[in-house]
């Protein structure tokens, strides 16, 4: 799984919705798309259902990038879930900008069920620009002392879902 | 009379002190909560005899957004019986708050608005003092709500703008938004760094209305509750986002912090930011929905692949 020619594997945590943004990967592996192997998916009901806090969670948890994916405008399988959290993306993403955090290290994006190989451009794109900004260090950097973070790479058991 | 900005003591204490020991006469309400001149300065006072009612002032130290005492979590406040509540101009935003979240009935409270010109920075002193730019709060500056809306007594003259600080919230905001990203994470992790976990901001805070506190939530522990820089990051982000678009600017987290995080710089980008994006501003006007539990179909999504 890691690539030879790297010494940093970004390890990038992605918040789906279940109706599209999660079959829309599926449909990825199952039309055997070749993409990076470095996301983890977690499964939500919604868009709407993703807390910002979850983000954060992520980033102290040890991701080195997050994704926020769900049902394109009008296509939210609740009629408005997604909707309401592109309001609560759209304040997160700009106060975390002004706090400090690179806003390469969050994508949001739009991916139906029928949007696999877009799918697979987001997650490329997503770790490419997280490669190049390496391990999110500025963030462990936080954690307090007595506890031990995992070292980045692919034994991070507790934030894959 | 060319220097009437800066006067210190606000006219209309008379109409003030005479309309609460009338309501408290009359048996209207049980208890007026007010300001009192004290050792330390102006602070908050619960008048429930008619007789002391000569106890209230209103003078350029009664910073305090009394507000907090209708938020539905001091429900040992609403005990006492009906209230009736001293409110500067701003502190009719908060009021409206309230009663756009359904968290206040109109006919629960009366209002006794009072005129304000401004108020001080830093209110514990013997004595009011005129504002200058280097005393005035800096929140008060642009202040739009002079003239209190929503109550059911207003006294005193209509006052001059309060003048301007010496360096605006604006400024600062800008300030730092003009610093490289690296920089602007430096400041606020050392700023968050100091957080002792008091929740001071959250207690004093008129539109903290959650009985339960995400930050209190054990299973799972969403937030790291012991005093240290991922957990503090994660509750000042928290705290902050919770406010988005519902803050009222009052300043009362930053003014309580007792280590001085400044806290109204986030508070007046998340301002800044649902101005912005969805021509929001928070107003004393509570039909006038937040815009965060609200949408559009053709909301800005320029940051969504």
């Amino acid at each position: 799984m890691t690539d030879a020619h790297t010494d940093f594997e970004p390890r990038i945590t992605a918040f789906v919705c279940n109706w599209c943004t999660y079959t829309g990967a599926d449909l990825a592996g199952t039309s055997r798309l070749h993409m990076a192997s470095n996301v983890r998916l977690i499964r939500l009901p919604c868009t709407g259902r993703i807390d910002p806090l979850f983000i954060v969670k992520a980033f102290e948890r040890g991701a080195d990038g997050v994704i926020v994916s769900g049902c394109h405008p009008a296509d939210c399988h609740y009629t408005s879930g997604n909707y309401h959290a592109r309001r609560r993306f759209a304040v997160f993403h700009d106060i975390m900008e002004f706090i400090g955090v690179d806003p390469r290290r969050m994508t949001f994006s739009w991916v139906s069920a029928s949007e696999g190989a877009k799918w697979k451009d987001v997650v490329n794109e997503a770790v490419a620009n997280v490669r190049e900004l390496g391990p999110y260090e500025a963030y462990r950097a936080l954690a307090p002392e007595a506890v031990e973070l995992e070292p980045s790479g692919h034994s991070g058991a507790e934030v894959a879902s | 009379m060319t220097d009437t900005a800066t006067a210190p003591v606000y006219t209309g204490v008379d109409d003030l002190r005479r309309i609460a020991r009338e309501l408290l006469e009359a048996g209207d309400v049980r208890v007026i909560i007010g300001w009192e001149a004290a050792r330390r300065g102006a602070r908050p006072v619960f008048v429930s005899d008619p007789a002391e009612t000569d106890k209230l002032i209103f003078d350029t130290r009664c910073v305090h957004n009394l507000v907090t005492y209708l938020n539905p979590r001091r429900d040992h406040v609403a005990e006492l019986g009906k209230i009736a509540l001293v409110v500067k101009g701003c502190d009719v935003k908060a009021v409206a708050g309230l009663l756009r979240e359904s968290q206040l009935g109109r006919a629960d409270v009366v209002l006794i608005g009072v005129r304000c010109g401004g108020v001080l920075e830093e209110n514990e002193l013997p004595a009011a003092l005129a504002l200058t730019p280097e005393t005035v709060a800096p929140r008060c500056y642009g202040c739009d709500n002079r003239e209190p809306t929503l109550t059911d007594h207003l006294v005193g003259e209509p006052q001059p703008e309060p003048p301007r600080p010496v360096m605006t919230i604006d400024e600062r905001v800008a300030a730092l938004d003009g610093q490289p990203l690296e920089e602007r994470w430096a400041f606020w992790t050392e700023q968050f760094g100091k957080c002792v976990r008091c929740y001071a901001c959250r207690q004093v805070c008129p539109l903290c209305i959650c009985e339960q506190c995400i930050v209190e939530k054990t299973r799972p522990q969403w937030i790291e509750s012991s005093a240290h820089p991922r957990g503090n990051l994660s509750w000042n982000v928290t705290r902050a986002i919770h406010l988005a678009g519902r803050c009222v600017d009052c300043g009362e987290c930053e003014r309580f912090c007792p280590v001085g995080i400044p806290l109204s710089l986030l508070n007046r980008k998340l301002q800044d930011i649902v101005r912005e994006r969805y021509d929001y501003t928070v107003s004393d006007d509570p039909e006038n929905a937040a815009p965060i539990g609200d949408y559009r179909l053709d909301d800005q999504q320029e940051f969504i692949k």
